[in-house]
């Protein structure tokens, strides 16, 4: 049995786990206004909120219902664009967006809506840039997006001007939400934890943001094992000299993590170009690596880190990343196995870290080809360094040779030319719809170039180097 | 000021074609395409997928009562394949189950054998081979040949311009409902209701009287639900039909790139002579239009890049050649611009070609050939009230070209990895379907007792506003509250013979109908009141804000009074009428005529940033002064421009078809065919309303030639300020690496940039 909360609804259903989110609230409880635009996490229509009780805290989020098994939502709650009103009226949101033009044919809308909401229910300072972040993973084909950012300002405006004891209150007095989102929290504690145990899964899925893409028709008729972080951590934390992550950590829980920040102060900035914000809602670390991809954002910075693999089947093992791939998407695993976490020495002081990407669209897409680099440089020779690259190989490549050339020589425009001279002999690229291979050798080439512009701007010559 | 269906929208209450409420005994429909681009069908077995779960029938063209046929223009279209597949994504079956995913799960038990044929896919190839969907099409002004020796400069060139998937949100379906005694009814996301009533009717052998097409609105059209919505309608009927029982058909997002129609890809030549002060002699062009596997509605469009071959300019001698070219790709089809887009791609690129060669700015070779009153078009009409001359100075002016491009010159000397460029565009668009008897439309309006008031036209809502553009003219003609007044959704049994919503004239055609109704209804309702207060001569009654005036004395008499009355006295409180395009013309054997209603104009300034490093780039601005004549609904006019602005320049940037050499499309999703998000977009849209001349608009020599209440259509001009991105970017990429070529090649993808910068 599944239980969780819609919008104020509490719903029981014996539907199968694997079953998509997006048909249940379509087809079985029968709210259309959710919407069907891609079924790949890519269009953002049938984004709804969830709320999850952390520490007795809710927490809302956004996510693709069209990727999300229904055995992963226990004991939460989803609000969909029907949960955010009573009687007739309009949320500032929605007043906004009819008042700006921010909606044309209206397929789009209530994903908008919805991805709207959760931003100001999150972010008591409006921010534009930010806001506008929240609706990376929501297209619409009509409007040229003006109108939506016109009708962000105009809400925050609107959420400005009311008054309430906490934040909560005041957006429930300027009717962004409605009142029974008080009462939630409590209504989630009374329904009890629920196990799912199966034999011989098909398939384990940790997030699903990319199987449910591939597979989600052949998924949904089988057993199959859904991974949360009361089977396995999500915590990511520092311990003595290593830094460990939890298997089903998200892709933005790494994100906001402090340890992670620490060591990268950068990788909010790297990865909001890694899907968008309701993929690395539901997007776990661990999917990301074992998915295999070759032009994984994640893995690639992971490889640079020098991190390890941790594995739980009948024994227990532990593989560096950089060996964990044995061909295209072949991995060293066995079926049995699951990753229960992910490690990686910490960096010493001094190190320096960037990351590269490049694709057809700069957000919301797939590399063409990216890559990092970890570096520790005294006195001008190279002490340290790991280079990756993706997109360049039929798996997540640490570029061994050219790292390995780099060490221990001073960072001149004639060694990085000579480093990307090796860098193309170590790869082998393939033309496909992210690009010619020609073009992704020549994009490794420039992406190498950045990585020392950028980090030793007075050391390198970009007008000679290039 | 706002879209009417906009409330519903935000609420998630519209309903679209996967919404319709239908009856609990509904079967869901999967189609079974050919994953080969050419072949015959060798062997085609049913029998395992028919004995798959929930299955209720598999139907193909033998299935077919009446004529397997959907060919709009040209009769070569089946709706299913009979011995021969042409491409990838070509129909053969659809199989019905009692669920979606039975119905998918069976079409993979489906058998077919081919014999596989080598696939043509370009159009050049298709040329060479004579494979061609209609006869050559040429467009000639003057004389070419002898313009030739006069021209100090003459410059020859290749253009190429990519395809484009419309991707409206909503994918493309319908529901088929079979009623009694053959009669059907459709729920269909489609811009031509008739059509699809027309095909259906052929499909399954009955008369047009027996299918009933609703429209209630589309999740977005873009000219890609105008032919290609019928299809899925024609399945879903046939299914119905046979098994008697309600069947629903909706394409996936992965079917639905892969299956249906595109913007067409272009290849083609030009030849450009100037004198050396920058005057255009002489411009020949020849378009390789990629038109697919059948004719869809290629002829038309071809037809629309020969009108738009020299945008907004006037050329004294020009030859245009047109050659619509048979491949092993899906049929293409309209997209917003319908041909023109391609066609002003061409010229800009000669004309941008020619002012790098002759070391002269290109907007001054745009400056010096702008069309002037009175100028003549290549197919014979003249240039009347053209603001191409207006637009451009007022945008230069208001925008201070010369100051942005110092500043863009300044900062291009300073900075090494950082490039600007700059980039100015004229455009000049054609109002009117050059099929001419499209341009006409009519409308149905009724009034209740109430007073509440009922109107159905031809016009089919697919985001554009056209039922909000509507209810506003009806309420202005009326004079009485927008409140009043419902638009219905779009009904063949309600308005019959609809021609598409399509060409940006849903407005002007079903407005002027809704005008023409509401004062058949208004002569009743003063002739009423009239006979109300005694007063001998109607004509001296007046409806002013929901009230009657005699000689324009308020009365005590208001609107819904007098509706009353009239319906006690017997009469007719309902009115339909017919609107027609005046003084349009086209002869297609000389290829001359007076096509359009009117021309709208407009001038755009783009500016971008290159990342010189990683070959990416960001739109700064677009700045336009667009001519909207009287816009009545603003919020509706600035959603197109900037929209279609965004859409402009997603063909020229980052959206970008790719087929492997069997024909394979490999960009077939969302994750890999990339439409603007919302960080694509330019940091800034500035729109400038050029201003009217009203004295001018009330000229009887003007009145003809602008749309209802001295508004203008506004669906399509805007996207092909887009193609100003393309030189703006071309300009920045060229102040860095000053040795590229002059190929002009769009999308300007990543790729393609990093490897210009970079080119030896």
């Amino acid at each position: 049995m599944i239980e969780f909360i819609l919008n104020q609804k509490k719903i029981s259903t014996n539907t199968s786990p694997t079953n998509v989110l997006l048909d249940f609230i379509r087809k079985e409880i029968k709210l259309t206004g959710t919407k069907e635009g891609c079924r790949e996490g890519d269009c953002g229509a049938c984004t709804v909120m969830i709320g999850e009780l952390i520490d007795n805290k809710i927490k809302y989020k956004t996510i693709n219902s069209c990727l999300v098994p229904i055995g992963s939502i226990h004991k939460k709650h989803i609000v969909t664009v029907e949960g955010l009103t009573v009687n007739n009226s309009l949320t500032p949101i929605q007043n906004s967006l009819v008042e700006e033009g921010g909606t044309q044919c209206g397929f789009c809308t209530p994903g908008f809506v919805i991805s709207m909401t959760c931003y100001f229910l999150n972010n008591k300072n409006f921010v534009e840039h930010e806001a506008i972040n929240y609706l990376g993973g929501n297209i619409c084909r009509c409007t040229g997006y003006y109108g939506i950012i016109r009708s962000l300002t105009k809400t925050s405006e609107i959420i400005n001007n009311s008054e309430g004891k906490t934040y909560l209150d005041k957006l429930i007095s300027a009717k962004i939400i409605p009142e029974y989102f008080k009462i939630i929290p409590k209504e989630l504690k009374q329904i009890k934890s629920n196990k799912n145990k199966i034999d011989k899964p098909k398939f384990v899925i940790g997030g699903g943001t990319d199987l449910y893409v591939q597979k989600w028709e052949e998924i949904v008729e089988t057993k199959s094992i859904l991974i949360d972080t009361k089977q396995i951590s999500n915590e990511i934390y520092k311990k003595e000299n290593e830094i460990i992550i939890g298997a089903t950590a998200t892709i933005e829980e790494f994100i906001n993590s402090k340890v992670i920040r620490k060591i990268i102060p950068q990788v909010k900035e790297y990865l909001e170009l890694f899907g968008s914000l309701p993929i690395r809602n539901k997007g776990t670390v661990a999917g990301n690596i074992v998915n295999a991809s070759p032009i994984g954002d994640i893995t690639n910075i992971l490889l640079t880190l020098n991190s390890k693999i941790h594995l739980e089947g009948k024994k227990k093992r532990i593989i560096p990343l950089e060996k964990f791939y044995l061909g295209y998407k072949q991995l060293d695993k066995k079926k049995n196995e699951i990753v229960t976490k992910i490690t990686f020495e910490i960096p010493s002081k001094n190190f320096q870290f960037n990351f590269e990407k490049v694709s057809k669209r700069t957000y919301l897409d797939i590399a063409s080809v990216n890559s990092s680099i970890g570096i520790l440089v005294k006195e001008n020779i190279i002490k340290q360094i790991r280079i990756s690259a993706g997109g360049v190989a039929p798996i997540p490549l640490y570029l061994k040779n050219t790292s390995e050339f780099l060490l221990n020589k001073e960072i001149t425009n004639q060694n990085i030319i000579e480093a990307t001279k090796i860098a193309m002999s170590e790869i082998s690229p393939i033309s496909d719809a992210r690009g010619t291979a020609e073009y992704k050798r020549l994009l490794l080439r420039q992406l190498i170039f950045a990585h020392f512009i950028l980090l030793f701007p007075e050391r390198i010559n970009a007008e000679e180097l290039l | 000021m706002k879209n009417i269906d906009s409330v519903h929208h935000v609420r998630g209450e519209s309903i679209f074609i996967d919404d319709v409420k239908v009856p609990e005994n509904t079967l869901s429909a999967y189609v079974f395409y050919s994953p080969i681009a050419s072949g015959k069908i060798l062997k085609l077995d049913f029998s395992e997928a028919l004995k798959s779960k929930g299955v209720k029938g598999i139907f193909s063209a033998k299935d077919i009562p009446g004529e397997n046929q959907i060919g709009g223009i040209i009769q070569d279209e089946n709706l299913f394949a009979e011995e021969e597949v042409h491409f990838v994504g070509h129909p053969i079956a659809i199989v019905v189950a009692e669920k979606y995913l039975q119905a998918k799960e069976a079409s993979k038990k489906i058998h077919v054998e081919f014999e596989k044929h080598k696939p043509i896919l370009s159009p050049r190839e298709a040329a060479e081979k004579k494979s061609f969907i209609i006869p050559p099409r040429i467009f000639q002004l003057g004389n070419t040949e002898n313009a030739w020796k006069e021209c100090d400069y003459v410059f020859e060139g290749k253009v190429e311009s990519g395809g484009q998937e419309h991707i409206y949100l909503e994918t493309q379906g319908a529901v088929a409902i079979p009623i009694e005694n053959e009669l059907l009814k459709i729920y269909s996301a489609t811009q031509s209701p008739t059509a699809v009533q027309r095909t259906i009717a052929r499909i399954l052998a009955i008369s047009m009287n027996k299918v009933e097409v609703n429209v209630h609105r589309l999740g977005g059209g873009f000219g890609g639900k105008e032919d290609q919505a019928t299809a899925w309608a024609c399945m879903a009927a046939l299914a119905a039909y046979k098994l008697k029982t309600p069947v629903k058909l909706i394409l996936n997002r992965q079917d639905d790139i892969r299956i249906t129609g595109k913007r067409h890809p272009y290849s083609s030549d030009y030849k450009i002579g100037l004198t050396k002060e920058g005057k255009i002699l002489a411009y020949e062009v020849t378009f390789y239009q990629n038109a697919g596997a059948a004719a869809d509605l290629s002829p038309a469009i071809l037809d629309r890049t020969l009108f738009h071959c020299t945008n907004s300019y006037f050329i004294p001698n020009v030859k245009a050649t047109g050659l619509s070219c048979k491949t092993n790709l899906i049929p293409f089809t309209a997209f917003r611009g319908f041909g023109g887009p391609q066609g002003m791609f061409v010229i800009e690129s000669a004309i941008h070609h020619a002012a790098n060669e002759m070391n002269i700015p290109v907007s001054e070779i745009q400056k010096k050939n702008l069309l002037k009153e009175n100028d003549e078009f290549s197919y014979g009409q003249k240039a009347v009230n053209s603001f191409a001359i207006k637009s451009f100075k007022l945008c230069e002016e208001k925008f201070e070209l010369k100051k942005l491009q110092d500043e863009v010159e300044f900062f291009n000397s300073k900075n090494f990895l950082v490039k600007k460029g700059l980039a100015i565009i004229p455009i000049t668009f054609g109002i009117s379907f050059t099929t001419t008897f499209l341009n006409q439309a009519s409308a149905l309006i009724h009034i209740y007792t109430d007073g509440s008031i009922n109107v159905s036209t031809a016009a089919v809502e697919m985001g554009q506003g056209v039922n909000a553009k509507l209810k506003r003219i009806a309420a202005k003609t009326l004079s009485v509250d927008e409140n009043r007044i419902n638009v219905d959704s779009t009904n063949t049994s309600r308005v019959a013979n609809t021609s598409p919503t399509a060409a940006s004239k849903g407005t002007d055609l079903n407005g002027f109908a809704v005008i023409d109704a509401c004062n058949i209804l208004l002569e009743r309702l003063k002739k009423v009141a009239a006979e109300e207060l005694g007063e001998d001569d109607w004509t001296n009654i007046t409806f002013k804000n929901e009230k009657v005036f005699d000689e324009d004395e308020p009365t005590t008499l208001t609107f819904t009074e007098i509706v009353r009355k009239a319906y006690i006295k017997r009469i007719s409180l309902t009115a339909q009428a017919f609107h027609s395009t005046p003084n349009i013309y086209f002869d297609p054997k000389i290829n001359k005529g007076n096509p359009f209603a009117y021309h709208v104009y407009g001038t755009a300034i783009i500016q971008v940033t290159l990342d010189c490093l990683r070959g990416t780039y960001e739109t700064d601005f677009v700045k336009v002064v667009h001519d909207f004549g009287e816009s009545f609904h603003n919020q509706i006019d600035i959603g197109q421009v900037e929209g279609g602005i965004v859409q402009g320049i997603g063909w020229m940037s980052s959206e970008e078809l790719i087929w492997n050499n069997e024909g394979k499309l490999l960009t077939d999703a969302l994750s890999t065919y990339k439409v603007p998000d919302i960080h694509a977009i330019p940091k800034e849209i500035t729109i400038v309303p050029l201003p009217y001349d009203k004295e001018k608009l009330m000229n009887d020599e003007f009145k003809d030639k602008i749309g209802p209440l001295n508004s203008k259509a506004i669906g399509e001009p805007p996207f092909m300020y887009g193609i100003g991105f393309y030189f703006a970017l071309f300009n920045a990429i060229k102040s860095f690496n000053p040795k590229i070529n002059f190929i002009y090649n769009s999308p300007l993808t990543p790729e393609k940039v990093l490897m210009m910068l970079y080119e030896n």
